[in-house]
């Protein structure tokens, strides 16, 4: 059959084949598709060898923190804040619970977007992380020594807590500002009344003093959907710029209803000028409750209800806010590290429009002002634009800045990053992205001195990038080497959840500070069992106090009897051990609960209601050592009323008190 | 390289290559400064030197020794160290004047707690009275030889250095002991592990396989420090032995 082919069509075949794969061959040596030979190597780091990063990716909707190291995009730890983690207890034990308490009640999950990392003159310090909580409006502190959420604050008069954490440079403040405007104060109103009654709020949430988050004041602004922000740094700190879309004010089908203006705002606050209205006593102070949790010394959680917020609207302090145009429902709001420009991605824009820091001072200076929206002076876009970025992509969302006066910008629709330099505006390089990037993060790309070499890709879509796993995928991120002319691809990784923001710092701001076991000497948990001497069980009414030791390969007591059906139990279990990377962990058949993972020296509580006689055993479920299949025990359960002696086999005495229970 | 801890003997009938100073002018006999000891310059001089004193040069080394020996009172004088797969963070414990530590907080507390699968006996600074007494036995032993020094009595550097021998013996006679006691005094009873024959006692100094544990034996920096003051000592003592028989050879010569 091939002889019957004219050769002349085989030769046109060959060398049309020889064209194509030339241009494949240029198209994919190129920058951006394929890895050549070396880049296995910028992202191997060898077995045992450490990362140079910690990255801090946000969970999205699992409501955690995932850590990984960078550049080897490996996982290596979740990190549990605003949803229940029955892998390790947390908002399940007893210290845990009161974590997840808001004025509405127990939420045991959220939508965790935006990671940001506590800063010193307007650079990640390695102390904490601040993540919000989108859907209902708090926000965390995370420690960097423990990798635990130690704190949490609900954030009052507020809805899609967004525009969120981004800190200022001292960590002063984090901010938060409603996605969804709501009626202020919260009241049953029809939702057509949405342009009377509805209003955002953005709040400055004092950060710079751990366990002591507390809410400074709250703007009162016209009900838009605030959407991200920034806060300035060098010459602009003291400000903090958020984007709004739906100036329209559109209660339904926003997606029609809330793009029909040409331009929207940047609100640019005035922090410190509000700050000065406030120390006058300017505003009202307004009667809402909401929540501060926040893990205490003895490593116990509280929650403890806080009322009154002071709240400014614009006309009680002039100067205090202004409104910048900004094309075409502006979704990032993003500082270059010197201060001096506002870029912000009108994710229907063909252009990113970069505002002047000190153009708009000079613009509010001259009254340069078009108008006013809600009382709220709207400045002239001429007056304050520096400049527009042409051809950008499509859908440009994010910004971040390497340093040495580039800017890096997400374009979600046509799935690339797009390189451009500060101040000329020209695009210099673009890479895609797979596929349709939202965030994108540099180490430290949104602080004054940016660590400039990797830029990572959050993507919003998988698709085929990995085997596939059912129509549930992992969400795809991409590392990208930005030390040289042309962006790179060098490593592709799966993430956890829908990481929305990141944050990233150079390992050694970190180290440091790692906890390796909590001092049992200063274990001052209520219910600790400080030795094995003291263990013991006791009776409160109808509460059954364990008091549980832990340590390798036992537990004490590990036999108990003499509880009845109708008791509740608390199993307060100290691990003892003061040795690093040794957990206990602690599960009883039939709990209806989760586990308990103890770190050493810690102490934590497990409540069980029984509801059938019978034996139950329980186990160390954290394989601790080679007689860790030894580390378990019994607990008898008798019906209510049966004459069964509480007793165990601790050395501590047993005592039965009458009384409630605790 | 030759040390210099010898005044050089000239070979007999010529002069000092140093020019050391006539013997006439020799040290006066009992003189807390005795000429260094130096020998003869000249063949058939007189010396007057006195083979009950010493030099200045070993009275400075023996107090320099004294005053060493002290160290061991703030600086670990021995160190276990235990290596394993599980931790490469090292775990180890220090034997000091007056304590036993971990090498890091929580190592002692680990290292008995590792201990309880063996059967051996929680290690507690509590336990052993030699503890309570070897402060004072090092600040003693310093003492005396800073007297030593300043007396210069070379029968008292003879006596001195012979107790410092001694006792440094009997140190690690009594470390040995206690070794030998946690290593092989196992409640079989309530060990978790038991192999017939096994004992765990550490090595005196050097390193041997305990299980799983490689266990590593060796002088703290104390402990170095103390071994160094106790070598200048014996230094001291030999080359006092020697410059005495010299003397005395002279006097020989010379009588």
């Amino acid at each position: 059959m091939a002889r019957s082919i004219p050769r002349s069509f085989v030769l046109g075949l060959a060398a049309g084949a020889a064209v194509a794969a030339f241009a494949y061959a240029c198209q994919t040596t190129g920058s951006h598709g394929a890895l050549d030979g070396d880049v296995a190597s910028r992202v191997y780091v060898a077995p045992g060898e450490h990362d140079e990063f910690y990255a801090f990716l946000s969970g999205g909707f699992n409501g955690q923190v995932s850590v990984y190291g960078l550049p080897s995009g490996r996982l290596l730890k979740i990190i549990p804040v605003f949803s229940q983690n029955p892998e390790n207890g947390w908002g399940y034990s007893e210290e845990t619970k009161p974590m997840l308490e808001t004025s509405f009640g127990f939420v045991p999950w959220d939508d965790a977007h935006h990671p940001q990392l506590s800063q010193t003159d307007g650079v990640p310090d390695g102390r904490w992380l601040f993540i919000n909580a989108n859907n209902t409006p708090r926000i965390a502190r995370i420690s960097l020594a423990t990798f635990e959420t130690e704190e949490i604050i609900e954030i009052p008069q507020s809805a899609g807590n967004h525009a969120s954490p981004f800190i200022t440079e001292n960590s002063e403040y984090v901010v938060a500002a409603t996605r969804f405007s709501v009626p202020v104060p919260q009241r049953d109103i029809s939702i057509a009344d949405y342009k009377a009654a509805f209003k955002g709020t953005i709040t400055f949430i004092r950060a710079n003093e751990p366990g002591k988050m507390d809410i400074a004041f709250q703007l009162l602004v016209p009900g838009y959907d605030y959407d991200l922000a920034s806060a300035g740094k060098g010459p602009s700190h003291g400000w903090a710029f958020f984007t709004s879309y739906n100036t329209e004010q559109a209660n339904t089908l926003l997606e029609i209803n809330a793009s029909q203006n040409d331009k929207d705002f940047i609100a640019a606050v005035n922090w410190k000028r509000a700050e000065e209205c406030v120390a006058q006593g300017r505003g009202r102070q307004v009667a809402v409750s909401y929540v501060h949790n926040h893990i205490g010394e003895d490593r116990v959680a509280r929650s403890e209800r806080k009322s009154g917020v002071r709240v400014l609207e614009p006309a009680d302090c002039d100067g205090m806010i202004y409104f910048l145009p900004t094309p075409k429902s502006p979704h990032g709001v993003d500082v270059d590290p010197s201060g001096e420009y506002i870029v912000a991605g009108g994710k229907l824009a063909t252009v990113i429009p970069v505002h002047s820091f000190s153009k708009m001072l000079a613009a509010i200076e001259a009254k340069a002002f078009e108008g006013e929206a809600d009382g709220i002076p709207v400045l002239r876009y001429d007056a304050i634009i520096a400049g527009e970025v042409q051809n950008p992509g499509l859908g440009p969302l994010h910004t971040q800045f390497d340093g040495n006066g580039y800017a890096y910008t997400s374009a979600f629709l046509s799935s690339e990053i797009v390189k451009w330099k500060v101040g000329t505006w020209e695009v210099v390089d673009r890479i895609p992205t797979y596929y349709s990037i939202g965030h994108l993060m540099i180490p430290g790309g949104d602080s004054r001195k940016p660590w400039g070499r990797y830029v990572i890709a959050l993507n919003k879509i998988t698709k085929d990038r990995y085997l596939p796993t059912g129509p549930e995928l992992v969400h795809a991120a991409q590392l990208i080497d930005i030390t040289g002319e042309r962006m790179k691809l060098l490593l592709d990784f799966p993430t956890m959840g829908e990481p929305h923001y990141a944050q990233a710092l150079p390992a050694e701001l970190v180290v440091p500070r790692s906890v390796r076991v909590f001092d049992i000497q200063k274990n001052t948990h209520p219910y600790a069992t400080r030795s094995e001497a003291d263990a013991r069980v006791e009776r409160v009414g109808n509460t059954v106090h364990v008091y549980m030791t832990a340590i390798r390969s036992h537990f004490t007591p590990d036999n108990i009897e003499g509880i009845r059906v109708g008791d509740t139990v608390k199993f307060h279990i100290t691990n003892l051990e003061q040795d690093w990377d040794i957990p206990h962990g602690f599960a009883a058949m039939g709990v209806e609960n989760a586990e308990l993972l103890i770190m050493p020296g810690e102490t934590r509580t497990l409540t069980w209601v029984p509801k059938q006689p019978g034996v139950y055993p329980f186990y160390c479920t954290d394989f601790c050592s080679a007689l860790h299949q030894e580390m378990q025990g019994y607990v008898r359960v008798s019906p209510a009323g049966a004459n069964v002696p509480l007793t165990s086999n601790a050395p501590g005495q047993v005592r039965v008190a009458a009384g409630g229970g605790r | 390289m030759t040390v210099q801890w010898l005044p050089g003997r000239p070979p007999s009938g010529r002069a000092a290559p140093d020019g050391a100073p006539p013997a006439a002018l020799g040290p006066p006999a009992g003189a807390g400064d005795a000429a260094d000891g130096r020998p003869p310059a000249r063949a058939g001089a007189v010396v007057a030197g006195d083979a009950r004193v010493m030099s200045a040069t070993t009275r400075i080394g023996v107090a320099a020794a004294a005053l060493a020996l002290l160290a061991a009172l703030v600086l670990p004088l021995w160190r276990i160290e235990l290596e394993a797969p599980q931790y490469p963070e090292g775990l180890g414990m220090e034997i000091r004047v007056n304590t036993i530590t971990g090498v890091k907080p929580n190592d002692l507390q680990n290292i008995n707690n590792l201990n309880h699968y063996i059967g051996m006996k929680a290690i507690a600074p509590e336990d052993f009275p030699e503890l309570g007494v070897m402060p004072w036995i090092v600040v003693g032993l310093s003492i005396m030889g800073l007297v030593v020094a300043v007396l210069g009595r070379r029968r008292l550097l003879y006596a001195w250095v012979a107790v410092l021998m001694l006792l440094a013996l009997a140190g690690l006679a009594d470390f040995y002991r206690w070794a030998y006691d946690y290593g092989h005094n196992l409640d079989h009873e309530r060990a978790i592990i038991k192999i017939p024959g096994m004992s765990y006692q550490p090595p005196l100094i050097g390193s041997k396989q305990l299980l799983n544990f490689r266990a590593h034996s060796w002088p703290g920096a104390g402990g170095w420090i103390a071994i160094a003051a106790g070598a200048l000592a014996a230094l001291a003592a030999a080359r006092e032995l020697i410059l005495a028989r010299r003397l005395r050879g002279a006097a020989k010569e010379a009588g």
